[in-house]
């Protein structure tokens, strides 16, 4: 189907554009051109903007910005969030890494959407043209969201805080079974107190597993102190079925990978 | 449709066309400049195949818009052969036997030809690495894994 694309140079233009029925954000393309090739009559035209800050990272402050076209290979090899690229280059293989955005990350189904599950346990801010939003929230509602995303924001995590695993079937690169993202702080002795941990595949889009969360709070990272988080982490999920995996098989080998990611 | 002028630069010529706005690459190289190097595989970004390299960066051509490449430096594999001599990675392809029905080989070449442009002597798992996103249904890989080493090797005995 034939599209007609609208290049403007502010975001706030392409806004206004994209409030037209039918209308789409071009952002890397692997999502709308995607579903365009794919026969999606819904999209009719697209609109992109170009203003430099949306292709940016910046880190100060201990705080981390990636402009909403960053691609997972401008993550990848950004030497200040080499602990966040093992999410980035879970994403599709090389050619797909260099056009894949953070912004249309946000937006992708699951089985797709692997770094959205790191922001998600990163509790990262989405910043709109319209305001900003937790991330949270902001997936919650993506699906009549009609601002640009702009950029995302978080606090960069302490060393070690941060782990990051996807499980897919084809090696080296595969659609996810699932994927785990958490965020520990722990005091001396190991004890966790803080967790956030999100999950990928489990829904139709990122989720939180509070369950797991609260039965972690105060363990240390053994077999045994885990195995109830383990045992709470089906709670709440709703996994997809594809051709990768079935709900069944998602639900049956979370709590297995979950436990290998946080003993690993 | 519109058509919307696109102009870029495609192994090293100069490319001015007329193009339906939100037209691909691939339909652009392929249909109105008549480069059939990149083929139209699944047109969804999983296998490969029309994999082209984009100011020096491995794109898929199926979901790159041709209007976004105004002023874009463009490589497909029709260009790598100079007078006649094939490029070192077509060469050890067809040595190696890493091509069968053909139809993944110019992807799987432009994937190989970035990957020994930035690291001219990588370990079988950066060649694997760098061919993740490109799928063969003929050679079970390991003949293009061995081209690939024997392209990069070439190139070091050839720098030596």
């Amino acid at each position: 189907m034939a599209l007609a694309l609208q290049t403007f140079s502010t975001v706030k233009d392409a806004n206004a554009a994209l409030q037209a029925a039918g209308t789409r954000y071009l952002g890397g393309g692997t999502l709308v051109v995607r579903a365009a090739n794919e026969g999606d009559v819904s999209v009719s035209s697209l609109v992109r903007a170009t203003e430099p800050s949306l292709s940016t990272i910046a880190i100060a402050g201990g705080r981390a910005r990636l402009g909403a076209s960053v691609t997972m290979a401008a993550i990848a090899r950004h030497p200040e969030l080499a602990w966040l690229a093992p999410a980035a280059r879970a994403v599709g293989g090389p050619a797909i890494r260099n056009m894949a955005s953070v912004g249309g990350n946000l937006f992708a189904p699951a089985p797709y959407g692997d770094l959205a599950v790191a922001l998600l346990a990163l509790d990262a801010t989405v910043v709109t043209q319209d305001g900003e939003a937790p991330i949270e929230t902001f997936l919650a509602g993506r699906d009549t969201s009609r601002s640009i995303v702009t950029s995302v924001t978080f606090a960069l995590p302490r060393p070690q805080s941060f782990r990051f695993l996807k499980v897919s079937r084809v090696k080296p690169k595969g659609i996810s079974v699932l994927s785990i993202a958490a965020l520990l702080q722990r005091t001396e002795d190991g004890t966790i107190t803080s967790a956030r941990i999100a999950f990928g595949c489990m829904a139709d889009r990122p989720m939180r597993a509070r369950a797991t969360e609260k039965a972690l709070l105060g363990c240390r990272l053994t077999p045994e102190e885990i195995a109830p988080a383990l045992a709470a982490a089906n709670q709440g999920i709703a996994p997809i079925t594809d051709p990768v995996a079935s709900a069944w098989y998602r639900a049956e080998v979370l709590p297995v990978h979950l436990g290998r990611l946080l003993l690993a | 449709m519109a058509k919307v002028p696109v102009r870029f630069t495609l192994n090293g010529s100069e490319k001015a066309e007329f193009i339906e706005s939100g037209a691909t690459l691939l339909h652009a190289l392929r249909d109105k400049i008549g480069d059939t190097s990149p083929k139209g595989g699944c047109h969804q970004g999983t296998c490969g195949a029309c994999s082209v390299i984009i100011d020096g960066e491995l794109r898929l051509s199926c979901l790159t818009l041709a209007e976004t490449c105004n002023g874009a430096d463009i490589r497909t594999t029709s260009g790598l052969a100079a007078g006649g001599v094939l490029h070192p990675l077509q060469r050890a392809f067809l040595d190696a036997f890493a091509t069968q029905c053909g139809f993944c080989t110019p992807g799987m070449i432009m994937a190989a030809k970035v990957l020994l442009d930035r690291t001219p002597n990588p370990s079988r798992e950066e060649v694997v690495e760098a061919l993740s996103g490109n799928i063969c249904r003929c050679t079970g890989y390991e003949p293009i894994i061995q081209a690939v080493l024997t392209a990069a090797r070439a190139n070091s005995q050839n720098a030596a």
